[in-house]
């Protein structure tokens, strides 16, 4: 069975539909990698499966279980997945520590020894351990971003959602934070990524997805997506990216 | 990353004679800059000590106003009744913040059970920023006593403080408000996609946050209340101002109001310094 299912997905913005009826089903440790242009409607898509906007129709199942439904308990469906932001989003008053611990503790009711111990871990295996009690701005961009994966993590999330994770960094801090996505693959993490890393892309997806003007237009191997695509819009997209020396 | 290594100033480094004239005109010019302002200064106070002392009522506003024996004779008084005022304010400051904060957070309750709670809160806000705070000095000190209920009080300091703080505690709610609404929404999306509930990203995330971006304000606001105790005068209480008042009625002079402007500057002068050099510490970090 799915881990996660979308049918039929639909969202507007201001009179202006962004999504228009998507479809996809994510495996268990599957990693479904979505690529397009900027205003293709990736990122609204990850921030709707974790119910930060709100799907004007359509479904969303999580491991059967539909989320979309309005009398579902938001809450206790973000807690079963973890997504991290381009812009970082940790918390500046927090050391690292407490910006990993806040969540296990206050929302998943686990003690301070135990998450501390279980932060302290996850900062020891992507090679952060003498970060821990740093402030977010005392860190690099890289190292904010491996944190606020890490945060993400914490939770013991089923389904992680990576939205451009590398965007705000410089190619020189790019190379630690994919290392993190890399090792998460490994460990059989199911993800949903947008990115704009296309060599990263091909690499590490099972699946890529082509998103054009809201609608999922092409769906396939990454080796079928990039050196065959079957529509026009995704051969030009491909084309575009290789001339601008991305790929 | 932090490279205290690389960043460490260099030992072979001998500044070059293109700098050390630099830095000699620099020393020039600040030193020209320095003696102009104490200069302009000067002349400054001499024009207003002259304008003051040439004045045709001169002579009579300095035996009314500034007459050293009545200030003398005033200061025991006024000085005892100020410590009313520094009580008022110590009591009521905390007061206020509570006030505020708890106005605040009821305004950004989204549940509909909480409705009623939020529609008072902004009821609240807008008839007491509205009205004029001697106004509900007056409407709380006689009107209070008035209703005759079981356990109102009837100390007038009491009636006071009671009115301050639902004057400022009005403004500071919104101080408060502005501040939690300056934290940026990707902050509230992180924490609640972590799972942590509205109350939980309020209080672990957003208002920490908040709170230490209004505290220049707040502390503004407050040098403002130290002044305002004086209007509690108003409903009888022997504060400093009514001291002065008791003082100035029986010998018909003014220089007990000088007394009692002279100390509520000094009260206030060493708050003021402290909010600047908060928001300049603000300033600095932010510029980092």
């Amino acid at each position: 069975m799915s881990l996660l299912s979308i049918e039929g997905l639909w969202k507007n913005y201001r009179g202006h539909s962004v999504l228009r009826g998507i479809d996809l089903e994510v495996d268990p440790h599957e990693v479904v990698c979505l690529i397009g242009a900027s205003g293709s409607g990736k990122s609204t898509l990850l921030r709707c499966v974790n119910l930060l906007e709100t799907a004007d129709d359509g479904t969303i199942r999580l491991d059967g279980e539909e989320i979309t439904d309005v009398r579902i308990d938001l809450n206790d469906v973000r807690k079963r997945m973890g997504i991290v932001f381009q812009a970082f989003n940790l918390f500046p008053h927090m050391t690292v520590l407490d910006n990993i611990t806040l969540a296990p503790r206050k929302a998943h009711g686990v003690g301070r020894r135990q998450a501390e111990q279980q932060a302290r871990d996850l900062l020891d295996r992507f090679g952060l351990a003498d970060r821990a009690g740093a402030y977010p701005d005392q860190l690099s961009g890289g190292q904010q971003q491996r944190v606020a994966i890490i945060r993400a993590l914490a939770t013991q999330p089923r389904l992680m959602l990576l939205d451009e994770v590398t965007s705000a960094l410089d190619p020189a801090l790019v190379k630690e934070v994919l290392g993190i996505i890399r090792e998460l693959k490994e460990g059989g993490m199911t993800m949903v990524l947008t990115t704009h890393e296309m060599g990263f892309c091909r690499e590490i997806a099972d699946t890529v997805c082509f998103l054009d003007g809201g609608v999922l237009l092409e769906r396939g191997t990454p080796e079928q997506i990039f050196t065959d695509p079957r529509e026009a819009r995704t051969r030009e997209f491909v084309q575009s990216v290789i001339d601008a020396r991305r790929l | 990353m932090r490279n205290d290594e690389s960043l460490r100033l260099s030992d072979d480094w001998t500044k070059s004679d293109r700098q050390l004239e630099r830095e000699r005109l620099r020393r020039r010019s600040s030193l020209r800059s320095g003696s102009v302002a104490t200069v302009s200064t000067i002349i400054v106070i001499v024009l207003l000590f002259w304008l003051f002392t040439a004045s045709p009522g001169w002579p009579r506003v300095r035996e009314t106003f500034f007459d050293p024996e009545q200030f003398a004779k005033a200061l025991p008084d006024v000085l005892s009744g100020f410590l009313l005022n520094i009580k008022i304010f110590l009591i009521a400051e905390p007061l206020i913040l509570l006030v505020g904060l708890l106005v605040a957070l009821a305004r950004n309750l989204t549940a509909p059970v909480f409705f009623p709670l939020r529609a008072l809160a902004v009821v609240y806000t807008d008839v007491f920023r509205g009205v004029p705070t001697i106004l509900i000095i007056y409407l709380v000190g006689f009107g209070l006593p008035a209703l005759g209920l079981q356990g109102t009080p009837t100390d007038l300091a009491t009636l006071g403080i009671i009115a301050l703080t639902l004057s400022y505690g009005a403004y500071v709610a919104e101080v408060f408000r502005a501040g939690i609404e300056s934290v940026h929404p990707s902050q509230r999306a992180a924490a609640r996609s972590l799972g942590l509930s509205h109350g939980q990203t309020m209080r672990h995330v957003v208002v920490p946050q908040a709170v230490r971006r209004v505290v220049p304000p707040l502390l503004n606001d407050f040098v403002s209340l130290q002044k305002d105790t004086a209007l509690v005068a108003t409903i009888g209480p022997l504060e400093a101002l009514r001291q002065a008042q008791i003082h100035v009625a029986g010998n018909f002079n003014y220089t007990p109001y000088l007394v009692a402007a002279l100390l509520f500057i000094l009260l206030t002068i060493p708050m003021a310094r402290f909010t600047d050099y908060l928001a300049a510490r603000s300033q600095r970090r932010r510029s980092q």
